[in-house]
Formats: C-alpha cells, sequence, structure tokens
C-alpha cells in the first residue's frame, strides 16, 4: 500500500510545480488552471489552501497509522493494550476539525459573496443551450443593444474526426502547435477585454451546462429559468470550455470558446456584426392608474 | 452456550432443509440462505456492471471514437451506475445484514423470514427488466443514474420499464430494510441491549431507517417522472409551468441518504475488521455509534451540495455549505477512532485487515475530495468534471466495495466452514489496491485540468492519463477474477477446515457458533457473557 | 431440541417474537408510506421554501394592485431593466422585447411591450413561462398585467403586440442594480389539440 501511494504523492509535490496559467488544458496537467481572471485566481487559491489542509490532516493521520502498523505488530512481540477510551483524545479531535472548518469556511464565504455579486455590470450576453450547441446573445453593451445573435457550435474537422471509426486522427486538430480537437468552434463567443459582463444563462430542450475553467466558474442552463453571473477577463486571448451537465447524445461535443479582444478591437469587431443600428435606451413611465396620495 | 442451539454442524440432509436444489434456494425462508443469495446476487452484478465500465474505459483509453455510439456510451454510464448501486453495492450489504445480525444478535432468524425471501426474489425481475432496456428499439436510459429532466423524458417507451425497476429495487430494499429494523428491535438474545450489540449491526439498523425515510421518496420522484412522460402532468416541465430543478432537490434529498447507505454498514464491518486483527477492543464504542448517528441525521439536511451549480439563491449555497463542512467533524471522529484503536495493539495482516487499513487510508481520500467540493466557489470548478468521477469512486469502490470484500474474507469462513487461501487473497488484495488507484487517481488530475464528466471523447491534451487510468481499470477488473477464485477455491475446494473462533483475535456472538454455521443457529438464546460481546467497553 | 427449529418452532419466545415484528413492520410501513407522500409533498414544500424562506417568486401571477398602489416612487435610485424574449425551439413562433433595456425608478409603474408572430401555417397556443434574474430580486418584480398570466392564441401569421405592466418594489435590495426578466415561450400542445378539435368539429358542422 505504501509504495501504491508514494507514486501518487510524488506527482501531487510535483503539482507544487505546475503554476503556468492556460487558457488551454496541457497534457499532463495536474491542477486546476489560475485561469484569466481575478476570480478564477481566488478559486484556485481557495481550492490549493483546502488541498494543503487535506495534505497535514492525511500525512499526521496517515502517519499515526503507518507507525502504529510498524510499531505495534504482532510479530514484533506487541502485546496487545486493552483501553478503549480517552474523552481528552476524543474531545481533542472534535474541537480542533471544528477550528479548521471554520477557518476554510471565512475565505470560501468571502469569495462566494464576490461571485454572487452581477452589479455594475457594463455588459449582458444572454447565452442559451441547445442540443447541442449554444446560442449568444449580445443584449446591452454600455447600454446599447448591439442585436447580435449568433449559434456556436462544434468546428466541422473537429466533428468530423470525432465521428465513430472516422480514421482520423485526433492529434491532427491544433491551433498554434496545441491541440483544439473537441474544444474549438465555428464562431467564438467574442468579449472586449477588462469590461465587467453579465451573463444570462438559460436552455431550450434540457439541461446543460456552460463552463470556462479560466473564468473559474460553470453555471447550469435550465429551461425556463435564467440564471445570472459575471466575469472580467483582462488579459485578451483565447479562452475554451466545454458543456459541463450530460445534455444527451453530443454532450461531449459542444464546446465553448472565449475570446477576449482588447476594447477598440472588440468594438470594431462590433460594428463589423451589427446588423441594425443600435437603439439608445430610454424609460416610459407611465402615470401611475391609481395614483397614490402625496 | 452455542451448542446447546445447534444440533448439526454440517449441510447434510438432516438439516430439514427443503430437498432439491430449485425447492430449497428459490422457497427459502432461512436467513443464511438469502444472505447468500443475495451475495451471489451481489457478485453477479458487481461483474454485470464491472464490464460496462470496461467497455466506458476501453473508449476512453485514446482520443477519438473507437468502439461505440455516443447514445451507448451514456447507455453504459447510466446502467453502470444503477446497477453498481442498485444491484451490487446495497444487495451485498443486505446479504452481509442478512447473514450475519441474526447471528451477532442471538436470533433464530429473521423477524419476518417470508418476506426476506420475496424482498431477495423481486431482485432478479427487477434487474432484468433494466437491463432488457439495452435491447429495446429506442434503446435504454442514456440520461445518467440521476435520471434529471428533461433529458431522462427524452428517452422512449424504456423509461417506463427504467422507473419500474427502480420502484422494484425500491420495495426489495424497503421490504428488506423493514425486516433488518424488526430483527434487531426484537429479536435480539436476552442480554443483548442496544449499545451492547456488536457496531456492525448498529450501523445497519441506522441503514435500515434511512432507507425507509428516503427509499420512497425515490419512488415518489421517479412516479413524478413517469406521470410526466406518460400522462401529461407537468411537475418538472417548464413549459407547463413545472420546474426541472425541483427534481434535483426530491432526487439528491433521496440521494444524499444513499450514499450514506452505501458506507454506513461499510463502516460498521471496518469497526469490526480492525479490533479483531488489532486484537484490542475498539476505541470509542459509543462515539462510534453517535457519529454514524449524526452523519445519518446530517445526510438529510445537505442534499442540495450535489447542485450549487443550478443558480441557488446565495443564503441557500451558503447553508449548504456549511452543513457540507459538518459532516467531516463525525467522518473524522470514525477514522482517528480506527487508528487509535491500531494503537497499541497486536496487529497482524490477514486479508481482511489489508482491506480495511486499506480503506481506512482511500476511503479517508475520497473524504478530502468531499470537502474540498464542500467549498461552493472551489465547486463551481469541479462539478461535473472527473474531480468528482474520482471522489465517489474513492467512497463507492474502495470504501464500500472494498468494506464488502474485507467482509466477505473475514465471515467466509464462517459461512462455509474453510479458510480462503491466505496466499491468493493477499494477492487480489495487492492486485485491487494498487490498480485501484491507477484507476481513480489520476481522474483527480483530469477533473481539475478540466475534464467534465459522462463524455465519451476529449481533447487530446487528456489523453496521458486517461490511458493510464483505462489500464488500471482493465487490471482492476480482472484482478476481481481473483477474487471469485478465492472464494470458489474456498467454499468447493479448500481442505483447510476454519475452526469456530476462525480469527484469534475475533469477539462476538457469531464467533460461538461453529464452522459453518449450522442452517438453524440459536433456536435456544445465548447466554450473553459481556467478555465476549463486540470490541469494547460497553460502557463508552 | 431435535426436532425442526428457528421460526418453525413454536415456543412462546418465537410466538412473542413474531407478534412484535408485525407491530415493527406496521410502524415501519406506516413511516415508508409518509414518506412516499412526503416526496410528493416537496411540490408543494419547494414552491413555499423558494417564496417564503429563500424570497425567489415562482408564480407567475399578477401582482395585488392595492399593495402597487401604496408603493411610493423612489426617484433617488435607477434600475436598468432588461428584457430577454426567448422561445422554445418546438414552437414555429418570432418572439422580441420592443426594448432590450430600460432605466426605471423603484415604485413607478412602467409599461413595456413584447411582439410576437406566429410563423406557422395554424393556430397555436403558446404560455409564456417569465424568469427573473438574480432570483432574489424576483418577489420584488411586481407585475400588474402580462401576457404570461394566460394563454396566447395565435392564428396562423398572427402578429400581436403585447404589453407587461410592472413596478419594481422600493424594498429592492441596494446591492441590485440591473434586473433580467426573461420570457420563454413554449407550446402549449394540449390547447393546441383542443383548438383543433373546436375548429375541426367547427368545419364539421359547416360542410353538413
Amino acid at each position: 500500500m505504501r509504495r501504491a501511494l508514494a507514486a501518487p504523492a510524488l506527482i501531487i509535490l510535483g503539482m507544487l510545480a505546475s503554476t503556468a496559467a492556460s487558457a488551454n488544458p496541457q497534457p499532463w496537467q495536474l491542477n486546476m488552471t489560475r485561469g484569466a481572471t481575478e476570480t478564477s485566481a481566488q478559486v484556485h487559491d481557495i481550492h490549493m489552501i483546502m488541498f494543503w489542509i487535506c495534505v497535514v490532516i492525511g500525512v499526521v493521520v496517515f502517519g499515526v497509522m503507518f507507525v502504529a502498523m510498524f510499531r505495534f505488530r504482532k510479530s514484533r512481540g506487541a502485546v496487545a493494550a486493552t483501553w478503549s477510551h480517552s474523552t481528552k483524545l476524543e474531545a481533542a479531535w472534535t474541537i480542533i476539525p471544528i477550528l479548521i472548518l471554520i477557518g476554510s469556511a471565512w475565505p470560501a464565504t468571502a469569495l462566494l459573496l464576490r461571485m454572487a455579486d452581477t452589479s455594475d455590470s457594463e455588459m449582458t450576453i444572454k447565452v442559451t443551450g441547445y442540443q447541442w450547441k449554444w446560442r449568444y446573445e449580445y443584449v446591452d453593451y454600455f447600454g446599447k443593444q448591439p442585436g447580435i445573435n449568433f449559434v456556436s457550435s462544434l468546428e466541422t474537422q473537429s466533428n468530423r474526426t470525432r465521428q465513430l471509426d472516422s480514421g482520423l486522427d485526433p492529434a491532427a486538430i491544433k491551433v498554434d502547435g496545441v491541440s483544439t480537437y473537441l474544444l474549438d468552434v465555428d464562431k467564438p463567443l467574442v468579449l472586449p477585454a477588462g469590461v465587467k459582463v453579465r451573463f444570462v444563462v438559460t436552455a431550450d430542450d434540457v439541461i446543460h451546462a456552460w463552463w470556462v475553467p479560466s473564468l473559474g466558474w460553470k453555471q447550469d442552463a435550465i429551461p425556463g429559468i435564467i440564471n445570472s453571473a459575471w466575469t472580467q477577463v483582462d488579459q485578451p486571448g483565447v479562452y475554451r470550455g466545454q458543456c459541463a451537465e450530460l445534455c444527451g447524445r453530443d454532450h461531449g461535443f459542444m464546446p465553448i470558446v472565449v475570446k477576449v479582444l482588447p476594447k477598440a478591437e472588440f468594438e470594431q469587431w462590433m460594428t463589423d456584426q451589427a446588423p441594425a443600428p443600435a437603439v439608445e435606451a430610454t424609460a416610459i413611465t407611465l402615470a401611475p392608474t391609481t395614483a397614490p396620495q402625496g | 452456550m452455542a451448542h446447546a442451539a445447534v444440533h448439526d454442524t454440517h449441510h447434510d440432509a438432516h438439516d430439514h432443509k427443503p430437498e432439491g436444489f430449485l425447492h430449497r434456494w428459490l422457497f427459502t425462508t432461512n436467513h443464511k440462505d438469502i444472505g447468500t443469495l443475495y451475495l451471489v446476487f451481489a457478485l453477479t452484478m458487481f461483474f454485470v456492471g464491472g464490464s460496462m465500465a470496461m467497455i466506458i474505459r476501453a473508449e476512453l483509453f485514446q482520443p477519438g471514437l473507437q468502439l461505440v455510439q455516443p447514445e451507448f456510451f451514456n447507455e453504459m454510464t447510466t446502467i453502470h451506475a444503477l446497477v453498481m448501486i442498485f444491484g451490487a453495492v446495497m444487495p451485498a450489504f443486505v446479504g452481509l445484514g442478512n447473514w450475519m445480525i441474526p447471528l451477532q444478535i442471538g436470533a433464530p432468524d429473521m423477524a419476518l423470514p417470508r418476506m426476506n425471501n420475496w424482498s431477495f426474489w423481486i431482485l432478479p425481475f427487477a434487474f432484468t427488466l433494466l437491463l432488457s432496456t439495452l435491447f429495446m428499439p429506442g434503446a435504454g436510459p442514456q440520461g445518467g443514474w440521476t435520471l434529471y429532466p428533461p433529458l431522462s423524458l427524452q428517452g422512449g417507451n424504456s423509461v417506463a420499464f427504467v422507473i419500474f425497476a427502480i420502484h422494484m429495487m425500491g420495495i426489495s430494499s424497503i421490504m428488506g430494510a423493514i425486516n433488518i429494523i424488526a430483527t434487531i428491535l426484537n429479536m435480539r438474545a436476552p442480554g443483548m441491549d442496544l449499545l451492547k450489540m456488536p457496531i456492525f449491526t448498529w450501523t445497519w439498523l441506522i441503514t435500515a431507517f434511512l432507507l425507509i425515510a428516503v427509499m420512497p421518496v425515490l419512488a415518489g420522484a421517479v412516479t413524478m417522472l413517469l406521470t410526466d412522460k406518460f400522462f401529461g402532468t407537468s411537475f418538472f416541465n417548464a413549459a407547463g409551468g413545472g420546474d426541472p430543478v425541483m427534481f434535483q432537490h426530491i432526487f439528491w434529498f433521496f440521494g444524499h441518504p444513499e450514499v450514506y447507505i452505501m458506507i454506513l454498514p461499510a463502516f460498521g464491518i471496518v469497526s469490526e475488521i480492525i479490533p479483531t486483527f488489532a486484537r484490542k477492543p475498539l476505541f470509542g464504542y459509543q462515539a462510534m455509534i453517535y457519529a454514524v448517528a449524526s452523519i445519518a441525521f446530517l445526510s438529510f439536511i445537505v442534499w442540495a451540495h450535489h447542485m450549487f451549480t443550478v443558480g441557488m439563491p446565495l443564503g441557500g449555497e451558503l447553508y449548504f455549505m456549511y452543513a457540507t463542512m459538518l459532516i467531516a467533524i463525525p467522518t473524522g471522529v470514525k477514522v482517528f477512532n480506527w487508528v487509535t484503536t491500531m494503537w497499541e495493539g497486536s496487529m497482524t495482516f490477514e486479508t481482511p485487515m489489508l482491506f480495511a487499513i486499506a480503506f481506512v487510508i482511500l476511503f479517508t481520500i475520497g473524504g478530502f475530495s468531499g470537502l474540498m467540493l464542500a467549498i461552493v466557489p472551489a465547486d463551481f470548478q469541479y462539478h461535473d468534471t472527473y474531480f468528482v468521477v474520482a471522489h465517489f469512486h474513492y467512497v463507492l469502490v474502495t470504501g464500500a466495495i472494498f468494506a464488502i470484500m474485507a467482509s466477505v474474507y473475514y465471515w467466509l469462513p464462517k459461512w462455509c466452514g474453510n479458510m480462503y487461501s491466505e496466499r491468493w487473497g493477499k494477492i487480489h488484495f495487492w492486485m485491487s489496491v494498487i490498480s485501484v488507484n491507477v484507476l481513480f487517481f489520476p481522474q483527480h488530475f483530469l477533473g481539475l485540468a478540466g475534464m467534465p464528466r459522462r463524455i465519451p471523447d476529449y481533447n487530446v491534451a487528456f489523453a496521458d492519463f486517461n490511458m493510464i487510468s483505462s489500464i488500471g481499470g482493465f487490471w482492476f477488473g480482472a484482478s476481481q477474477l481473483l477474487f471469485v477464485g478465492v472464494i470458489v477455491h474456498a467454499v468447493f475446494f479448500s481442505k483447510n477446515r476454519a475452526t469456530t473462533r476462525v480469527w484469534e483475535g475475533a469477539r462476538g456472538l457469531e464467533w460461538t457458533v461453529p464452522s459453518p454455521a449450522p442452517h438453524h443457529t440459536f433456536s435456544e438464546p445465548p447466554v450473553i457473557d459481556d467478555s465476549m460481546l463486540a470490541h469494547g467497553d460497553v460502557t463508552h | 431440541m431435535k426436532s425442526d427449529s428457528g421460526q418453525h418452532e413454536s415456543t412462546p419466545r418465537a410466538a412473542r417474537v413474531k407478534h412484535d415484528a408485525r407491530g415493527i413492520a406496521k410502524t415501519a410501513l406506516f413511516v415508508v408510506g409518509a414518506s412516499f407522500l412526503f416526496g410528493f409533498a416537496m411540490v408543494p414544500i419547494y414552491r413555499i421554501a423558494c417564496e417564503h424562506v429563500l424570497g425567489i417568486k415562482l408564480s407567475g401571477e399578477a401582482a395585488d394592485a392595492a399593495t402597487v398602489a401604496m408603493m411610493k416612487v423612489d426617484e433617488s435610485r435607477t434600475i436598468a431593466v432588461e428584457f430577454v424574449a426567448s422561445v422554445n425551439s418546438k414552437l414555429p413562433w418570432a418572439f422580441s422585447a420592443e426594448k432590450a433595456r430600460i432605466e426605471v425608478h423603484p415604485g413607478a409603474l412602467t409599461e413595456v411591450w413584447f411582439d410576437a408572430t406566429n410563423e406557422s401555417g395554424a393556430a397555436i397556443v403558446g404560455n409564456a413561462v417569465p424568469s427573473v434574474a438574480p432570483s432574489e430580486a424576483s418577489p420584488y418584480f411586481n407585475k400588474t398585467e402580462c401576457f404570461c398570466f394566460t394563454e396566447q392564441t395565435l392564428e396562423a401569421g398572427e402578429s400581436r403586440r403585447m404589453p407587461v405592466r410592472f413596478v419594481v418594489d422600493p424594498q429592492l435590495p441596494a446591492g441590485v442594480k440591473t434586473l433580467t426578466l426573461s420570457y420563454t415561450f413554449y407550446a402549449n400542445e394540449l390547447a393546441t389539440g383542443r383548438l383543433g378539435l373546436v375548429s375541426g368539429s367547427a368545419n364539421g358542422v359547416a360542410k353538413n
């Protein structure tokens, strides 16, 4: 058993080295990405905090266990004691875990509050999951309605290759030398860098989940219900993800690609896309039918 | 004391067993026969579910689809889970309960023997029904074992068969649980107070209460699916004013206690085995019982941690996070108590002990990833990835199934009267424990790197660890043939007769009846001698 | 003790044991029945928990006019309300919000319009399912009039302009600055079927 655990333990130690963040999954990647946003970096940090708490507890508990297994073997002439109770010990190992848990719940709560706060967003994207593609609608950009609306699905080369017995090599599908097999789409979601983007996520047919690891979260897309989430990516780049909720036959074949452009380039892209002129938002406030007095 | 209750020592014709093979097994009301039936059934289903896992791992061996269509892949993941949960793990525990609970509490049989026969014989029909959907036009269930609508309702008429099969499995489990409750509350030998019962019996009592509380909720949930699909109701149909998320709440209200149904008896088994081979009483007997009871209680109030990403309000997410983290406390108590039981013991490492120790270590690793999953912001990343797959296979395979294997090695000599081959048992153990880690440990990395679960094909970056995991999978699958070999050898060919006590450090009433345990035991209640009881100081 | 034993034996012990076992089994069956019903009871419990504990409004009913009338307009705050219109892919309709986004003061009664067009060659009944994000804000979003309160029947090719009148409760938590109101139109197959029956029999009458 010691041997069985040694290999994973060595690999876990290797995790320390893997700090480089990347938009794509890497071969032999061991750890969660730090991602491209402040939120995703904080998620990564809390993941590492929990990981090291677990490692420390594991080392102590398994350490004691291995010492016991070595020292108290019958073959070494160990004679069994008869005690079976210790109030002090039992109190200690009830209270210490409580303190550890409170210690870890604190940062988790703070981060969750931050992640739930969609206020002050400057842009709204509506994401709709379909079997087996995503629709993106640009609902609002700084109070304007870009009127952009398109469907994003698996690009054709991956789609050909992934058919049963296609005889095509998945490793041949690359962008900039990195495999994009099943992680590339015909039309990516384009976002501006440095803008707080709010997503409203829903689905048409069955439940899907919109997940880009570099953004640090996933959100289920549920028919009839809209859920909101937000992100702010400061670094332009291409970030890839996949549907994360089983949604039928081609669940594995509906990737997500988010292309983040510098703000000026994004606005240029938007003008190139938009078919109709954007409409200025105005409020139509009616006189209350039954006017409150005063 | 026990030999008074025993009138024969071997499976022979003087035993008043019904004549004829079919007649004996089909109509048996004997707890030992029914226990054996359950165990054989569970082992069979373990291989049925296991071969589906082999198909899954074979398809995932390398990127690209080589063997099966995605639809079939989804059927495999769905039915693999249903078969392993309801066909392998649960029947195995009911079988162990049937065999051992009457022996541990000095009862002549289960309280409701005829119902016992029924609850077993429903199972083969339920699973025939379930597996038959694989051959139906429109194929079997492909929506995952969690049956989330609307996806699960997209299937053809096989949906109805799956739901009826689940109803039957539920009825079987409920009847088994009622029987166990009635037996434990009612059939204990005089002097066998509740707080003198062996831990395995205790964990089963609590598990049985969980079963009767939540299996009917599952039955209700799938009934609503059935009416939504075939009778036009809209419980979960957004178009008709229903709410698909509500199904998830009802399902996991069943589902979370269900995962403890699959682990509490395992806790009991390990709490029997470790003291036996450490030759030292179980540390903190009562604390162990309270820990199990609190885990069972907590299981009812943490369900929504399976669905942190559905978009619950902040208050809900925080509550379920805190409540889930609380589970670490009683679970920690159990692990610490097992380790302390070993301290200053006099340990030997026969196969049951090896499996029990592997259980403690590997289940704890599964517990660690569970603790990480409880942290909502991190769960937004982990949810529905291979990290979760690794987590629940650590708690179910190296947890529940390792405990079942440990118990089989531990009690097999009592069941069949022969010792298994210790050498081959150890080979089976080492093969299993190494391969299972090769199989599941890399899945943590895959999940963290971003591989979603339930996908038949993946990006090239995930290829290396998937290949390692598949190799571990085939190795683990093949190693289980050794398990069958060891059992068959012990039951039919071993010349090495087991003694009454079997293990030097064994305590408890089951070790006072001869090996093999005669067809009828404790017809006269045994005299309870505290020094022979459970494992420990019953006052603490 | 030569003869049969176990459950076949009618010693006082076995008899007593059996009798009690029935009682326990009955109690257990009662628990089973209760939890089966509880499974169904979770349907209303879920609604109650959402609306009263977690503050998520699920029902699409009209707000109480008197309550709405009591609300004072809060000129100091401006809330952006976004409208998202979707049509389920099984319904051959076009559906859009005339304004995708407006800014309102809490307490002010506001009217917005939605357009729906039946693009198919047959009359279809549709139902709009509303949803508000963030969900915590849903109880503060009061609709006095909405096309989602009733079924909408559109004849083949028919277009309809439909209003929604709403008031955002001034009690809306300060953190919420943007609200999204989503409507998804679904085909109401049952009602559409009835429609076919009615017109079918009407045609029949006409022929005769």
